[in-house]
């Protein structure tokens, strides 16, 4: 679902002007079939050029691992978003500094007055390896976020410092998982990344039923300056991952031409094999 | 790169000669030396160089810094050297440095490791050489010194067996008459002994004392490089005593024989002319060399023109989008335009694609060949037993290049014939010896020859000697006067050395293998050459000794073909005695032996004919007075400092007229084992041979037939003698002529003009049929001049043989010359003498036969063997192989590069022209260096199409390298045109999957790191399969590499990827956890699947069609072996088929005996009934096909039909 809102008719279109702080918008939309399972909640961008050679290398492992010295002394790659008013950035450089910031907020309209809100989970969106390995808050144990990231300031575009981020412990600072999903960029201009995942609550009823449902943006990133643009994707995912078109036409397509090749060369070697048997080599 | 070569001098070492360190004199170039004995002082004024030789380059110090400055003058280390540099620039810098500077610093440590290492042991050396002792008189007193320490004028003593120090001037010696004996073999590698001679006056110098108030004064010329030569003069007591080559003592020679003697040096270290004599010899390149450099800068434009592009569309797109999209990422300080901008990505492309032109590829091409080299180093059938000498590949760069002989120029002594000398015939005062006759009075056959005549009445007889005509013995014994006086001078007049260990057991040292039979001969027949000193031949004549005093020995070279030696018998009579060439000599004689002079020369065309070498000998009494004046002249013109040569020439000429006839000589020259096989068989293979000889025609001619480069299916032989230009053109038209009227006849009915116009290609293409041309050295000169040479090369070329006899050294190279010149084809030289050594350093390849002639070819030449029949093998096998693999290793090794470099291009498109790569750095790094090169290695080292029986059973699987099929600027095209189709797939498959997919537990996939890890996998996977259907021949390394790389690359890529390694560097080791998150994705496997199958698919079809469809002939050898395994029936049928060539061959052979002289000599009639008596013993089925040949073929040949009805 689209929510850029560039088209005019579009609830979010008057969002695009900058005047409107904070700007939330409701978008309608419909669910023909019922989902199953788990259901993942993504936000897509499109134009967004997060393989940038300029962009991939703005950051800093070493602060974003929690190394005291680089988190105050950040490395040089994160210019011009290495430091702030004399103060590094934690964290530092153009990729935590262009960190999605929409807040999407998904409501089943069960009745017209009383719709339900889908309880969207937070955790789990990340690598394993991301969460546990790479990225690591600042050392300091029991020492509040806040105190660790002292004498460190916020990037410049964030509305709240790094610490800020989340109220619970394990998911705050740089182990935030939606930090850790933005930080992990993307290989192609248009991708999207997971924002919420929606747990299957019991058997009997499906994730999401059939239905009208709202979503609730509180529209936060612009886009709009260089053509880009914002979508909410809703999927479900079987062993090989989420709806992937591609692979199958591409899997049916080579194999019906491996098939055909197989064929035309079976026909092509009956018929000359005779002739480059009898066809020696007569020098 | 060159590598390290075992040479035989310890010294003259070709790779080092511009090192040492040459001392100029300070008046610039020296123009005369001055060398005053026992006086240092005033020799050192002229600062000649010292005795220290230095063929190292570096020392500690100097290693580095000189080791690389050599090193980056390699146009390759320099470009990378640029782009490390490039890479440092931030701003530009798209890959971090260790990406270059990983290669680079492996390929210059190689590098520098060999040459430290070749550099060590020419320290060693130079040190042993050097610091060998030497005795030098020194006020008076020998003091033992150490070479580098001996000085320009010292005195030195040598003793036997010493090696000498510096050139010398012989002084005296223990032996009489300042005698010494010497041997070369270093130097230009002549094993026999030659004499040097201290000029009379100085040989009395023979103790200490004396020596030490020796104050003569040698002017001569500057230090030069000529073996053979030296002129000086000795001041000394106000007298002037010339000096030649025969007073000197060469450095690097060996004192044998001789216990001691005494040299002043006159040139030391650096000047003495084994150094000079050590130059760098040119280094030759191979096509493909050519081929790869010029698309190596191909490439490199493509490269230039991909950054253009990218640069153009990353200005756009920061105009366009970047300028926009700055709210997320501004753009550097440093950049203020979407120009600058574009310009500075156009840098960081250059950087990230130049693994287009990949720094391992020079340094895996001198891999495989050396690898080649050593295959035919340890080519045990290229192992001669006899003379246990293994084939030698002395340069390494040229392997591939035999793969592509077109031209093989071949002398023929010593290389088609073995150099070994047998007295075979002689004819005597008009009367011939020497052929066997049984009792009808037909020629007897070899086989059924009686005993050979019995020597026993001569006690030093050589047992080895066999001949087989009793009559000259008679003769001999009857006394007869002609007879007796034509050994004498085969007894007398050579320069043969003798040496008796044991009274009786005499052993000759020969300059050359025919004065050694000859001399051999006289011996068995009564007139023992006993010994010799500078001043006496002592000889046994029928058991008496007589001792001649030799007058004056007027040497053989090549201008004058002949010598004379002039001596006074014990009568006191003087007598010149001269054998040489036939042409040269019977131009000399007196009139009134016209007869004689007839007979004779009816002798020498029927010796010519049956193949022999042939000396025409003569004798002039002298008169006592006109000796006396002559002599007188002799020395004068040999003490004239200028133009001397000449002047003894003419000197000489004039003495040699006006002689008397004695007879001739014939001497058998025997083929070498298995030179016809080899030449059909080479000739099969579309090579063409021209035999380059200095032998006459009639010799050459029919050496020609025995080894079937003639045979008598060709159509015609032309023969070009003309003495004038006129007539050389004549000859050449009218033989063109005659192959364009039966070529007209054909069906190619355009006109001679035309064909003018059109010249090279079109006549060669028009010709039908076999023709042969035999040109003269007369002739030859006249064909090479510049007007005439497209001509004689065009009628030459379109023969199947060529012949060239009479030929000097010069000419040899200025064939080659003209051959390389104008065709674009690789040449082949192979020779074994020193005339040869011309020829074999022009031509692309240059083979020496290390035989009879000493090693100086072999010095001189890029393979050595022992055998010309290994020349077969050396190219249908050895060449074709090293031929094929280098072209598939570069077919594969462009693609490798393109499929790996190009995806950065269409990625380029999608990360708004950034430079963004989309490889892990480390793989970048590692991909040319450790993933890829091992494979390509091992297939570039041991594939083969075909087993080697096969390609010498079918030698046209050799025209391929020929033509340069394998690898050309369309094959080039090819594999890149591959390489860019399948970084196409290798980007768009996995961006198709990519850009919706995500992964199994719902997370993102489609980020950089995980798309870096998937592209890298499916193409490494993608290119192992590729090598995998590449390689037609597997062996274990093979295997091993292409699992291994395999196995390495997941190795690394989970080792890079682990915790530990991030852990450590976390900036470094960004893709931490990706591996494993990845490649644990079904999804991710599916597209690498998928990736792989659509880029091998169409190869695989591809080469499927065409096996089956165009199949070539390598192609379908391997299709019948397949079908050998599996029938044994039908394995005996293909054999005959393949066999037809040899059966052929086999009646080609045994045609030869006869029938050579019937072609080109038609005048001798008694010839062709001999030859036809020679038929009457060979089975019928044959002879009657020969004769049926034979009536065909003397339609179209003048020469023969004449013979034609006397045979009937």
């Amino acid at each position: 679902i689209d929510y850029t809102g560039t088209d005019p008719s579009s609830p979010c279109n008057k969002c695009l002007s900058p005047n409107e702080t904070p700007c939330v918008c409701t978008i309608n939309f419909t669910l023909e079939q019922s989902f199953e399972g788990n259901v993942f909640m993504y936000y897509g961008l499109s134009n967004f050029y997060q393989n940038h050679r300029r962009y991939v290398k703005s950051r800093d492992d070493s602060q974003l691992n929690g190394d005291p010295s680089a988190l105050l002394n950040p490395s040089k790659e994160c210019e011009p978003y290495r430091r702030n008013e004399d103060k590094p950035i934690a964290p530092c450089g153009a990729i935590a500094n262009s960190m999605f910031n929409d807040t999407l907020e998904l409501f089943l309209v069960g009745n017209e007055s009383d719709p339900t809100p889908i309880i969207l989970k937070k955790k789990g969106i990340a690598w394993w390896t991301d969460k546990n390995v790479k990225f690591r808050n600042p050392p300091g144990g029991d020492i509040p976020l806040e105190e660790r990231f002292k004498g460190t300031t916020k990037p410049v575009n964030w509305v709240k410092p790094v610490y800020m981020l989340d109220s619970d412990q394990d998911n705050n600072g740089f182990i935030n998982e939606d930090f850790i999903v933005w930080m992990r960029t993307a290989a192609l201009p248009t991708f999207r990344k997971l924002y919420r995942l929606i747990e299957r609550t019991n058997d009997l009823h499906p994730t999401l039923p059939a239905g009208r449902y709202y979503l609730n943006i509180t529209y936060n990133y612009p886009v709009h300056s260089f053509d880009g643009r914002k979508r909410m994707i809703l999927s479900t995912i079987s062993w090989m991952g989420g709806k992937n078109p591609f692979l199958g036409i591409a899997y049916i397509a080579i194999g019906s031409i491996s098939f055909l090749l197989g064929v035309v060369l079976l026909v092509i070697n009956h018929k000359y094999r005779n002739s480059s048997n009898t066809a020696d080599i007569t020098i | 790169m060159t590598v390290p070569k075992e040479m035989p001098e310890k010294w003259a070492r070709a790779g080092a000669p511009h090192s040492w360190s040459r001392k100029k004199p300070s008046w610039g170039t020296e123009e005369e030396r001055r060398a005053r004995a026992n006086d240092r002082e005033y020799n050192e004024k002229f600062q000649y160089a010292s005795n220290c030789i230095k063929t190292s380059k570096y020392n500690i110090l100097t290693f580095l810094p000189v080791n690389l400055f050599e090193q980056f003058q390699e146009v390759a280390n320099t470009y990378f050297l640029f782009l490390l540099i490039l890479q440092l620039i931030p701003q530009i810098s798209s890959l971090s440095w260790f990406t270059t500077i990983v290669p680079l610093v492996l390929v210059l440590t190689i590098t520098a490791v060999k040459d430290a290492t070749d550099d060590y042991f020419r320290h060693k050396s130079d040190n042993q050489v050097n610091n060998r002792q030497s005795q030098v008189l020194i006020n008076g007193v020998l003091q033992q010194e150490q070479w580098m320490n001996v000085c320009v004028g010292d005195i030195i003593k040598l003793e036997n067996n010493q090696f000498v120090a510096a050139d010398l001037l012989l002084l005296s010696s223990s032996e009489p008459h300042g005698l010494c004996y010497i041997e070369t073999a270093e130097l230009d590698g002549e094993t026999n002994m030659k004499v040097r001679q201290a000029i009379p006056v100085t040989s009395e110098l023979g103790d200490i004392s004396k020596l030490a108030k020796f104050d003569g004064e040698v002017i001569c010329e500057p230090p030069n490089n000529k073996l053979d030569k030296f002129s000086g003069t000795l001041y000394w007591k106000e007298n002037k005593f010339p000096l030649s080559n025969q007073n000197m003592l060469l450095r690097g020679c060996v004192l044998r024989n001789t216990e001691w003697c005494f040299g002043l040096v006159i040139f030391a270290g650096p000047d003495t002319k084994l150094m000079q004599n050590s130059g760098r010899t040119k280094f030759k390149r191979t096509s493909i060399d050519r081929l790869m450099n010029t698309l190596v800068l191909w490439i490199f434009g493509f490269l230039v023109c991909m950054g253009v592009i990218l640069a153009i569309g990353n200005a756009i797109w920061e105009h366009e989008v970047g300028t926009r999209f700055q709210v997320y990422l501004p753009w550097d300080e440093a950049v203020d335009s979407a120009f600058f901008s574009g310009f500075l990505s156009f840098w960081s492309y250059i950087i990230i694609l130049n693994t287009v032109v990949p720094i391992s590829l020079y340094v895996s091409v001198e891999v495989i060949r050396l690898g080649h080299s050593y295959f035919i180093n340890w080519d045990k059938k290229m192992f001669c037993m006899k003379k246990r000498t293994p084939a030698e590949a002395r340069t390494t760069t040229l392997n591939e290049e035999l793969g592509q002989v077109e031209y093989i120029f071949s002398d023929k002594t010593g290389t088609l014939t073995q150099n070994i000398m047998v007295f075979n015939k002689c004819s005597i005062h008009g009367r011939s010896y020497g052929d066997v006759f049984d009792v009808l009075g037909h020629k007897a056959e070899l086989g059924e020859r009686p005993e050979p005549i019995d020597f026993s009445f001569n006690p030093l007889a050589d047992k080895k000697f066999l001949f087989w005509d009793p009559t000259l013995l008679e003769a001999v014994k009857m006394g007869d006067r002609h007879t007796h006086e034509f050994f004498r001078l085969l007894s007398l007049c050579h320069t043969v050395m003798s040496e008796e260990k044991n009274e009786g057991e005499l052993y000759y040292k020969a300059q050359s293998p025919d004065e050694g039979a000859l001399v051999t001969a006289a011996r068995n027949f009564g007139f023992v050459f006993r010994s010799r000193t500078p001043k006496t031949i002592t000889v046994h004549e029928l058991g008496t000794a007589i001792t001649y005093q030799l007058l004056a020995i007027l040497d053989f070279n090549n201008i004058r073909k002949r010598m004379s030696v002039i001596v006074r018998n014990p009568e006191g009579k003087i007598r010149l005695y001269c054998k040489g060439a036939d042409t040269i000599l019977l131009e000399r004689l007196h009139h009134s032996t016209q007869e004689l002079l007839n007979t004779t020369t009816d002798h020498l065309n029927e010796y010519a004919g049956e193949g022999l070498r042939t000396l025409v000998l003569a004798y002039k009494d002298l008169d006592e007075e006109y000796y006396e004046e002559w002599a007188e002249r002799r020395l004068q013109a040999s003490l004239a400092q200028d133009s001397r040569e000449d002047r003894l020439a003419s000197v000489y000429e004039e003495v040699e007229s006006d002689m008397v006839l004695l007879g001739a000589t014939a001497i058998e020259d025997k083929l070498q084992q298995g030179v016809p096989e080899t030449i059909a068989l080479l000739t099969l293979a579309n090579i063409k041979i021209w035999v380059l000889t200095g032998d006459k025609q009639e010799t050459a001619v029919n050496i020609g037939y025995s080894c079937k480069m003639l045979t008598d299916d060709m159509t015609e032989v032309f023969i070009v003698t003309g003495h004038t230009v006129l007539e050389v053109r004549e000859e050449l038209r009218k033989a063109r002529e005659k192959m364009m009227d039966s070529s007209r006849t054909v069906g190619n009915g355009f006109t001679y003009q035309e064909k003018l116009s059109s010249k090279l290609a079109s006549v060669l293409e028009a010709v039908a049929g076999e023709y042969a041309l035999v040109i003269n050295g007369h002739s030859l000169a006249h064909a090479l001049e510049a007007d005439m040479e497209l001509e004689f090369l065009e009628t030459a070329c379109a023969c199947k043989a060529v012949i060239c006899c009479r030929v000097t050294p010069l000419q040899k190279a200025q064939v080659v010359e003209l051959v390389k010149k104008y065709k674009k084809a690789v040449t082949l030289a192979i020779g074994d003498g020193a005339n040869d050594v011309s020829m074999i350093k022009t031509a692309h390849i240059g083979v020496g036969i290390s035989g009879q002639e000493g090693i100086q070819a072999v010095l001189a030449s890029d393979y050595s063997f022992s055998q010309f029949k290994f020349l077969q093998r050396l190219l249908l096998v050895h060449g074709r192989w090293s031929y094929l693999r280098m072209c598939k290793f570069l077919c594969y090794f462009f693609y490798k590069n393109f499929a790996f470099t190009m995806v950065h291009f269409w990625f380029g498109f999608f990360c708004g022209f950034s430079a963004q790569t989309v490889y892990d750095q480390y793989f970048i790094t590692l991909y040319n260096i450790v993933y890829t090169s091992l494979p390509v290695l091992a297939m570039g080292v041991f594939d083969q199409d075909v087993p080697e029986q096969r390609s010498m059973e079918y030698p046209k699987l050799y025209e391929p390298g020929q033509l340069n099929l394998l690898f050309n600027k369309r094959e080039f095209f090819i594999c890149i045109a591959q390489g860019i189709y399948t970084s196409v797939l290798m980007f768009f498959i996995p961006y198709g999957v990519f850009a919706e997919a995500t992964r199994d537990d719902g997370t993102q996939l489609a980020d950089y790191q995980s798309f870096a890890v998937t592209v890298a996998t499916s193409l490494v996977i993608v290119v192992s399969v590729q090598i995998g259907l590449d390689t037609g021949y597997w062996t274990a390394i093979n295997h091993f590499f292409i699992w291994g790389s395999l196995a390495v690359y997941f190795a690394i890529l989970f080792a890079m990827h682990s915790n530990g390694l991030f852990d450590m560097f976390p900036n470094q080791f960004r893709f931490v956890g990706n591996a494993q998150n990845t490649l644990a994705q079904p999804t991710v496997w599916l597209t690498i699947v998928l990736t792989t199958v659509v880029c091998i698919m169409p190869v695989v079809a591809f080469r499927f069609l065409r096996l089956h469809l165009k199949p070539d002939l390598s192609d379908t050898v391997r299709y019948t072996q397949l079908v050998r395994k599996k029938q044994k029936a039908q394995h005996r049928c293909m054999r005959r088929v393949g066999r037809t060539g040899s059966r052929r061959s086999g009646y080609a052979f045994s045609h030869q005996e006869g029938f050579g002289e019937l072609i080109m000599s038609g005048k001798n009639m008694r010839v062709s009934s001999l030859a036809l008596s020679s038929f009457t013993t060979r089975s019928s089925s044959s002879w009657i096909e020969s004769l049926r040949r034979k009536k065909s073929d003397s339609a179209s040949s003048p020469s023969g039909g004449a013979d034609k009805p006397l045979k009937g």
